[in-house]
């Protein structure tokens, strides 16, 4: 199958280094303490935030730091089958470990001790990216809860089809079964706390690959930061200030 | 710059589902034309003030691709939507438009205007997808109408009437693709226009003025659907359509469903299919099917084979059409074979073919156009119609002419002229011709392929020399065995005595992958070509020449980089240890076999290099006794030997290949290396190792061979290739060319070895049937070879030597580079065998010969021979051709055909006297003919 045509184009007309259209929205659920959509193209999640909190069950409150808690599902409408999809299958309890050490490493949880946070991911359409999708609408719905943070972080993924590294893979490429790194980082500090890959890469591709990765997380940490700024703008509007 | 336009796209794939893709329109897609001043032209293709530019549609480009390789036909935007929808029509055809858009002397450029803004076009309701895609293309043309303003004109080109009026209507100027060569003035290209069915029918009309030729000949072909459920039921039975060499109007169809072969008579029956197609048949109602008698080897059309050369193995021969005769052993209730009926063409297998016009007397008058039959060089190919405005140009040319269609009303198909070869019966046309039959690139190597070359003239480098996975073994007496004359050698050995009575014996190979390097145009060259063609009179090389014939070349007393296999050997032959190096070799001699031979006998002689051959033709021999005992057959083949005129390059004489023990030593080295590396590599690679396999025959194969056996009353055991190997030779009859004979015969029901990737195959599968050897492959030739290029960066990966290429970690990328090493080197032997068919025919056009031949198989109406003097295969036929049968009658259990009278017997493998002389029935098609004396 030719992803990538000779005249440089993707199936969906992007250039390989190119990312889907973002747009992130913070505040969704008014109900939760912090909140955020995130879209890339046709992958469109969000996140409510919830705490920090007392901890529900006692024997898993930890005197020294606070108790960060993710879960992630799918809903039955978020692919073209609607199929069922039961809580805690495999998939998504790895996702949702994966989220939850990714966010945990730029939470400052010694700030508060006793406590929990819990993060709620649900993908509502899926066309690829979910996990870095995710990880994206999370870091913005914690800042919404104003949970203290060392970084944001961001994360987008990257594969290598018809020998050429692409950016931020879209459902028909990630299914094309080629290697697709999923990285992780945190832009400020330019340290990397997610990286996944899914099939072979040579090491010296691979570098390549994870360069193109880390370049999509900082283009989305870019937007990641217009889009706080203009929240607090929204937020000092309506105090009034 | 990103434009998000998403649309619903319905997919079938078992159930319904609604796809949605995101489609992005871009603003950066440019035009492709260099003067341009509102695209960027970095990726312009165009030329710089093209009076014209081209947009075709997907028909034009589908069915006229040969007139647009032509170099007339230049400027052309090819529009993505187009291209798309011809991959999905015919793969073929888009790799060849592809190729034309990169290829730097065409000035075709693909313009996406799938995802330009402008160019996009939204399914609107109630249209059907060509309709849509039509109105893309008129888009399309519009645009760059308009974007090109006062600098060319655009020029829309499509056949389709209803596509050019509502072009017309949006002010597009469009021509069909007629109107637009006619309008260039070049009367050439008008014949390389493929005219639609309809139009052609219309023309025979005029042509043919019988009434009776507008009648329908062939039946109807089923359509699609209805073929897809018959084969479900299993009323319908699909698979290849082979056309019986020796007789055009019989094929057969190898099914599977019914696990036989269905037999296909008459060209009715065939129902226009060609050789290759893959075709559903029908089978005919148990009454009509034909028995033995069919099977002879006249036909109505006064057409007969000439003699040939003698097929290698199973896979060339013609197929036994009536394999279950001899098992039944029932003479009273013979089981006749299915016939069937072709009821529908699954695929086409049309290609280019090649041969001449049928001479026929220029009309009278000044007609621009005319009709000709196409005889193709292949009898299996029926004639085939074109028409052309050249044809007293044409009637003395070899000619390459590719297939269009094939109408009901037609009794043969319709194509067009693509190209000239040259004048018929020069040897050079000759020779092209089987290049071209066989898909053989014969052009000289480009110069991004000779950029690539080291600086000649080239030496062993002091870098060379210190490098440390390089071993230096130039003080070792290596030295090389090859034919007489030959120029590429890329095998060394040596042999020395150790000290604890043990021999340390090295094979040392050309180090080839020193030079080609992974991913560098040369390697692809070389990839595709896949190995070295031998002619008669020419060597169609795989690498260029500076590497074949002097870098890789390991001659005598130069330095040159070599990859060795070092063993050590007790003087039994038994392997102590193996080892592999890169190292530098410098040969102290090249040796014909002629001349090892005679060393090796001449008891005189006692020099250090004479020692050395025997002492390796020693272990040879045991090693070969070994590999014997373990079941390796022996098989006879009958190659011949030209000697050449060296002026003319005429044959001045044709013997059969002398084997002595010197290749036979050379072998057994070669053989015993290849193993060596087979197992090496597979160890460290298991899954994407480069290997070669030899399949078991299969009982059905085997069973000619044990009919003409169990005919002499020579028992064979074909249970395994050990006792097959016993057998033959035990084998003995009364004259000695009997063993020979019947080696011979085993060989062709042998099929051909193939190359493969381990992973792809499970490791009982690996076997080398041949060699009796678990594992094989190829290591020792890579100047003359791809597959042992590969072989040798795998083993260099495997000692850690340098890293193996990204190639090797994506197996369906090494299965299809196996996948076409198998088809270039099939091309390449039977290229080499229509050559030696071509130079046989040269030679015996001069010289009609008396000799001796063995007859090989019973027909009807004659027999086979075989002549092994030259390695002829031939029918002899003992009736007239009209008659049918007569005073003759085949005893089917003796296989034995005998006069009535009982005055004459002619009995399998008999010894027979024959006249062989060239003669030309058919007008540009001399052959061998055989009369018995």
């Amino acid at each position: 199958m030719e992803y990538v045509s000779p005249e440089g184009l993707r199936i969906d007309g992007r250039r390989p280094l190119e990312m889907r259209k973002l747009h992130a929205e913070m505040g969704v659920v008014a109900k939760a303490d912090g909140s955020a959509s995130f879209v890339m193209g046709n992958t469109k999640v969000i996140a409510a935030v919830y705490g920090p909190r007392e901890v529900q069950n006692r024997s898993q409150q930890m005197s020294d730091q606070a108790l960060v808690r993710c879960e992630y599902s799918m809903a039955n409408f978020s692919t073209g089958d609607r199929m069922r999809k039961q809580k805690g299958d495999r998939r998504s309890t790895e996702i949702s470990l994966v989220i939850r050490q990714t966010l945990e490493a730029c939470i400052l949880t010694h700030l508060m001790p006793r406590s929990q946070i819990d993060i709620y991911v649900q993908v509502l359409q899926a066309d690829g990216g979910t996990r870095s999708a995710c990880i994206n609408a999370a870091t913005l719905a914690l800042a919404d809860a104003a949970i203290p943070m060392r970084d944001i972080v961001t994360s987008c993924s990257a594969g290598y089809l018809n020998s050429t590294p692409l950016l931020d893979l879209n459902y028909v490429e990630d299914s094309a079964g080629g290697p697709d790194v999923t990285v992780g980082i945190l832009p400020k500090m330019d340290k990397v706390t997610l990286l996944q890959m899914d099939s072979k890469l040579p090491i010296d591709i691979f570098e390549n690959v994870m360069q193109l990765a880390i370049e999509g997380c900082k283009a989305v940490a870019t937007y990641i930061q217009e889009i706080l700024l203009e929240n607090t703008k929204q937020l000092e509007y309506h105090r009034g200030v | 710059m990103l434009h998000n336009k998403s649309f619903v796209r319905k997919t079938k794939s078992g159930k319904i589902t609604k796809n949605v893709r995101e489609h992005y329109l871009r603003d950066d897609i440019h035009c492709g034309f260099t003067a341009c001043k509102s695209c960027v032209s970095s990726a312009a293709r165009l030329s710089l003030s093209p009076s014209t530019v081209l947009i075709l549609d997907t028909n034009v480009i589908l069915h006229q691709i040969d007139l647009i390789e032509n170099p007339a036909i230049d400027d052309v935007v090819v529009l993505s939507i187009v291209l798309q929808e011809v991959r999905n029509k015919n793969f073929a055809v888009y790799n060849r438009v592809r190729a034309l858009c990169n290829s730097s002397v065409r000035k075709f450029y693909v313009f996406s205007n799938e995802h330009h803004k402008d160019t996009f076009v939204q399914d609107m309701a109630g249209e059907s997808k060509n309709d849509r895609n039509d109105r893309a293309i008129r888009v399309a043309a519009q645009w760059y109408q308009n974007h090109l303003k006062g600098v060319a004109n655009v020029l829309l080109i499509t056949n389709d009437k209803e596509n050019k009026r509502k072009a017309v209507e949006m002010g597009i100027s469009t021509e069909t693709i007629e109107t637009y060569i006619k309008s260039l003035g070049r009367q050439d290209l008008l014949d390389l226009i493929v005219r639609p069915p309809s139009e052609d029918a219309s023309m025979e009309d005029i042509e043919d003025l019988r009434p009776s030729k507008r009648r329908v000949i062939y039946a109807e072909h089923k359509p699609m659907s209805e073929i897809t459920s018959g084969l479900h039921r299993v009323i319908y039975h699909q698979g290849k359509l082979r056309v019986n060499r020796y007789n055009p109007f019989e094929a057969y169809v190898g099914s599977e469903s019914i696990g036989d072969e269905i037999i296909i008579y008459g060209w009715t029956n065939m129902n226009r299919a060609f050789d290759g197609d893959i075709v559903a048949v029908e089978l005919l109602p148990q009454d009509q099917w034909q028995g033995e008698n069919s099977l002879s080897l006249a036909d109505e059309d006064d057409e007969e084979e000439g003699a040939h050369l003698v097929p290698d193995s199973a896979d060339d021969a013609p197929r036994e059409a009536n394999p279950r005769q001899g098992s039944n052993g029932n003479a009273n209730l013979p089981s006749l074979p299915p016939s069937g009926r072709v009821i529908g063409i699954i695929k086409r297998n049309w290609h280019f073919y090649c041969g001449s016009l049928e001479p026929m007397p220029m009309p009278a008058g000044d007609v621009s156009v005319a009709h000709a039959l196409f005889v193709s060089k292949d009898r299996r190919i029926p004639k085939i119609r074109i028409q052309t405005r050249q044809l007293g140009n044409l009637l003395n040319k070899r000619i390459i002419v590719a297939v269009d269609s094939w109408d009901r009303t037609s009794r043969y198909p319709s194509g067009h002229y693509v190209r000239t070869i040259g004048e018929i019966g020069d040897r050079d046309t000759e020779s092209e011709m089987v290049l071209i039959e066989n898909d053989i690139d014969a052009r000289p190597f480009s110069s991004q392929v000779l950029a690539c070359l080291p600086p000649l003239p080239w030496s062993v480098s002091s870098e060379d020399l210190a490098n440390s996975i390089r071993q230096d073994l130039r003080h070792i007496r290596a030295f090389s065995v090859d034919p007489p004359g030959c120029k590429d050698i890329d095998d060394a050995l040596h042999c020395i005595a150790l000290p604890n009575g043990h021999f340390e014996v090295g094979v040392h190979i050309a180090d080839v992958t020193n030079f080609v390097h992974p991913g560098t145009p040369l390697d692809d060259e070389a990839s595709q070509r896949g190995t070295s063609v031998y002619l008669v009179e020419r060597r169609i090389d795989m690498l260029p020449k500076p590497l074949t014939e002097d870098i890789c070349s390991l001659r005598a007393d130069v330095e040159r980089l070599a990859f060795s296999v070092l063993w050590e050997m007790t003087p039994e032959a038994e392997v102590i240890s193996t080892r592999f190096t890169k190292s530098i070799i410098k040969s102290c001699a090249a040796l014909s076999y002629i001349e090892a031979q005679a060393r090796m006998d001449d008891s005189r002689l006692v020099d250090p290099l004479t020692t050395d051959l025997r002492n390796m033709n020693a272990l040879a021999k045991k090693m070969r006794l070994r590999r014997i005992e373990k079941g390796a057959l022996t098989l006879a083949s009958a190659e011949v030997k030209f000697q050449i005129d060296t002026e003319t390059h005429d044959p001045l004489d044709i013997g059969m290949y002398q084997i002595r023990e010197a290749n036979q030593m050379v072998e057994e080295f070669m053989l015993a290396a290849n193993i060596s590396v087979a197992e090496k590599i597979l160890k460290h690679f298991p899954v994407f190792s480069l290997l070669r396999r030899h399949p078991t025959p299969t009982k059905e194969m085997l069973q000619p061979l044990l009919c003409t056996a169990a005919a002499v009353g020579v028992n064979l055991d074909v249970s395994t290739s050990k006792a097959l190997a016993d057998s033959l030779d035990h084998a003995v009859g009364d004259d000695p060319y009997f063993n020979k004979l019947i080696r011979i015969l085993a060989t062709r029901c042998m099929t051909q070895a193939v190359y493969f990737c381990s992973g792809d195959l499970s490791s009982p599968e690996y076997l080398h049937y041949g060699l009796a050897a678990p594992l094989y492959t190829h290591f020792t030739s890579p100047i003359r070879r791809y597959a042992d290029v590969i072989v040798h960066r795998l083993l260099a990966a495997a000692l850690g030597i340098c890293k193996l290429p990204t190639v090797f970690q994506d197996r369906p990328q090494l299965t299809s580079i196996a996948d076409n090493l198998n088809y270039r080197h099939r091309n390449a032997q039977m290229a080499g065998r229509s050559s030696v068919e071509l130079h046989t025919l040269i030679y015996f056009r001069k010289r009609p010969t008396d000799t001796e031949a063995r007859i090989i198989k019973i027909r009807s109406n004659g027999f086979i021979v075989f002549v092994p003097k030259y390695g002829i295969e031939g029918p002899v036929y003992l009736t007239e051709r009209n008659e049918k049968g007569g005073e003759w009658y085949v005893d089917e259990q003796q296989q034995q055909i005998k006069k009535m009278d009982g005055s004459a017997t002619y009995g399998v493998l008999q010894k027979v006297q024959i006249h062989m002389e060239v003669v030309e029935l058919q007008p540009n098609r001399p052959k061998l003919q055989l009369t018995l004396i």
